[in-house]
Formats: C-alpha cells, structure tokens, sequence
C-alpha cells in the first residue's frame, strides 16, 4: 500500500523534468506518448505503489502541476 | 489520504509565461504561500519590476502594482508610507536591482523602508536576451560577452547581500537558492521571516534568492540546478548576513 499519492494536472506541465530529477524513489517520468495542450510531454507517475509522499517533486515544480496527499 | 501539498492562494489560477524550468515559478509560489500562511493576501501590495517577472501582477493573488526599472524600491516606498497598514513588497531580477536599480535599494535599505524586497539573482538579463548582469560569473558566456565575463574590464560580480548587510538600517539579509527540495524549504523560511519582520516594524529586509535561466544559459533545466550549485553557490555563499537581534545589539 503506498503511503503517499501524487496528483498532476498534465494540462499546465511545461515538461522540464525537474520533478522527475528530485523524485528519491524515482516513480516519475516524462511521458513520451503524451503531448499536452501547452506542446509538451508531460510527466507522469508510473509506480504509483511507491510513492513515499514526500512532496519533493511539488517542492521543486515552477508551475504548481503537481498535488499530494500521504497516509 | 490527506493533502500536504497543493496550490497556494497565493497565487492566480492564471499560467505563467516562463520558460520551462524557470525558477522564478518556485519562488512566486513560496511569496505566495507566506503570504497566505501569514493571513495577509488582502493587506498585501507587491511592486513588480522591468524583467521576465513583469507579469508577476498578473500571478500574485494580492494588489500589484509596476515600477519603471529598477524603481519598485522606490514606489514600495511610497506605497508602504501611505499606507503603512499594509504588507508591501518588491520582486526584483538582478538586471533590475543590482544594475539600474542599484541606488534605488541601497537608500530603501539605509532608510530601512519597513518593507520586503525579494531578488532574484539569475546572473543574467534574462527578459532581453542572456546580456551579462552585474552579478554575471567571471568566465560566464552571454550575448555580451560572448568571450566570458573579464573582471578587468567589467570587475567582479557585485555582491548585494554582503553589500546591504553593511548597511545600517538593513534589518534582514539573507542568502537562499532553490536549486534542491531542502533549499526550497530553507528559502520559505527565510522569506517568512523577513515578512513577520515587516509585520512587527523592524524595517527593510531583503531576500536574494539564486535561481536559473535555462534558457539563457543554455542548458536544460535540470543541469541549470547544477550550474547553479556548482558556480553560483561557490561565489554566492548561502546564509543569514543580518538579523533583526544582530541589528538591536549593535
Ligand atoms: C530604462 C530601461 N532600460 C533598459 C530596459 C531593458 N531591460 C528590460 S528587462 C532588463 C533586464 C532584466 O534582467 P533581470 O532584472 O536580471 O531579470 P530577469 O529577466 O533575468 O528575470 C533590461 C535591461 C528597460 N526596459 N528599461
Ligand atoms: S511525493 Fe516524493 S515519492 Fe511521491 S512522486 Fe513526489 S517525489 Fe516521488
Ligand atoms: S516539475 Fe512541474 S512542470 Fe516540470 S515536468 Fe514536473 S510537473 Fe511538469
Ligand atoms: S528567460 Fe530565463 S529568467 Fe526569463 S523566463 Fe526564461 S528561463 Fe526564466
């Protein structure tokens, strides 16, 4: 069961990677099929399970995409 | 599940123009949940400047206003002594602080305006195409040095807070990067500080936040971090250069 859960609103992702770069257990990453409205790829999480919500990826996000919630 | 994060207040739900990577978004958004977490949004009036942040009235969620470049200390000024009930800021580039703007904040600071000015040091004019700041590195490549920065012909990058920190009436001075998940929260705390300074009347207080320009640097945001830490952060030490306490005893 994971103890944290992150949420991203893909819409307003300028997909710079920062998020993924800071992410301790390395769950995030850009995701190449996708493009958003903005022209981007945006980053996704793909082993949600292991989210620790630590909120590192929101702490380094310039653009507020990112929303979490822990245990 | 509960939330420990998510957008602030602070800011408008109105997407920002900057670049990917930018830094400037994170520090918008620690302003913006100082402000919120301190209860002030509708007290408080920020002064954008002449810079990529010039738009940063249309992201805050409070009561902006624009100065010509390099002038928000001054108009903060005039603002705060009208109205001195509420909270007053500057967000300032260091094109626009530490270049046109630098008489400006240094009487803001002598005068100890009771009010908060954040600076955001990129080392570089971002807005008009990568020119070499006064805070550009020596050897740092820009559309105006394209040989890299020459201390013997244009010095050495000025440093503002060392610089302000000499200044009696600067009541807080403080160093900060937000190049890492721990040095974003460091820089909050700093921010916050220097707001409840404002709060109980201790006067002028400035943040000098080193942040990225990936695009004029040319490089990708991730290894701008880096370029922050490995360049900026060797010449501009982070850390607290005055404090309210220090500034009573002295
Ligand atoms: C009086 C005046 N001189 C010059 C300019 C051109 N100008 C616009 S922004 C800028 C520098 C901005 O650099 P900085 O403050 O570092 O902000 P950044 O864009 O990097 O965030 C300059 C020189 C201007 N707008 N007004
Ligand atoms: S909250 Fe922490 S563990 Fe979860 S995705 Fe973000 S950085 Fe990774
Ligand atoms: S840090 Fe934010 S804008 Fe950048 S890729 Fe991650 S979610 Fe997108
Ligand atoms: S030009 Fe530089 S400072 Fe301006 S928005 Fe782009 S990355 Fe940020």
């Amino acid at each position: 069961m994971a103890k944290g859960k992150v949420t991203f609103n893909q819409d307003i992702c300028k997909g710079c990677g920062l998020c993924v770069s800071v992410c301790p257990t390395n769950i995030l990453a850009m995701d190449e099929k996708a493009i958003n409205r903005k022209g981007y790829h945006p980053a996704t999480v793909v082993e949600p399970e292991n989210c620790i919500g630590c909120a590192n990826c929101a702490m380094m996000c310039p653009d507020l995409v990112i929303t979490v919630e822990r245990m | 599940m509960a939330v420990v994060f998510q957008k602030t207040r602070g800011l408008t739900d109105v997407e920002t123009h900057y670049c990917p990577g930018c830094t400037h978004g994170i520090i918008h958004r620690l302003v913006g949940e100082v402000l919120e977490e301190l209860g002030v949004l509708d007290e408080a009036i920020g002064v954008a400047p002449v810079g990529c942040s010039v738009l940063a009235y249309n992201y805050f969620n409070c009561d902006m206003s624009e100065a010509a470049h390099g002038r928000a200390p001054a108009v903060a000024t005039g603002i705060k002594r009208l109205l001195p009930e509420n909270v007053v800021f500057t967000y300032q580039g260091d094109g626009d602080l530490a270049s046109i703007g630098t008489a400006e904040i240094v009487h803001a600071a002598h005068r100890s305006e009771n009010i908060t000015t954040i600076f955001v040091n990129n080392a570089i004019y971002g807005m008009t195409g990568g020119q070499m700041a006064p805070t550009t590195m020596i050897g740092q490549r820009t559309t105006t040095s394209p040989y890299g920065r020459d201390a013997a012909t244009t010095g050495m990058p000025i440093k503002i807070s060392e610089m302000l920190a000499q200044v009696p009436g600067a009541t807080f001075v403080e160093r900060v990067a937000v190049n890492t998940p721990g040095n974003v929260r460091k820089a909050k705390k700093a921010i916050k500080r220097a707001f409840e300074l404002q709060l109980a009347g201790k006067g002028f207080g400035i943040i000098e936040v080193l942040s990225t320009c990936p695009t004029n640097w040319g490089l990708d945001p991730v290894k701008a971090l880096r370029w922050l830490e490995d360049n900026l952060m060797v010449y501009y030490p982070l850390g607290n250069f005055r404090d309210y306490q220090e500034v009573e005893n002295a």
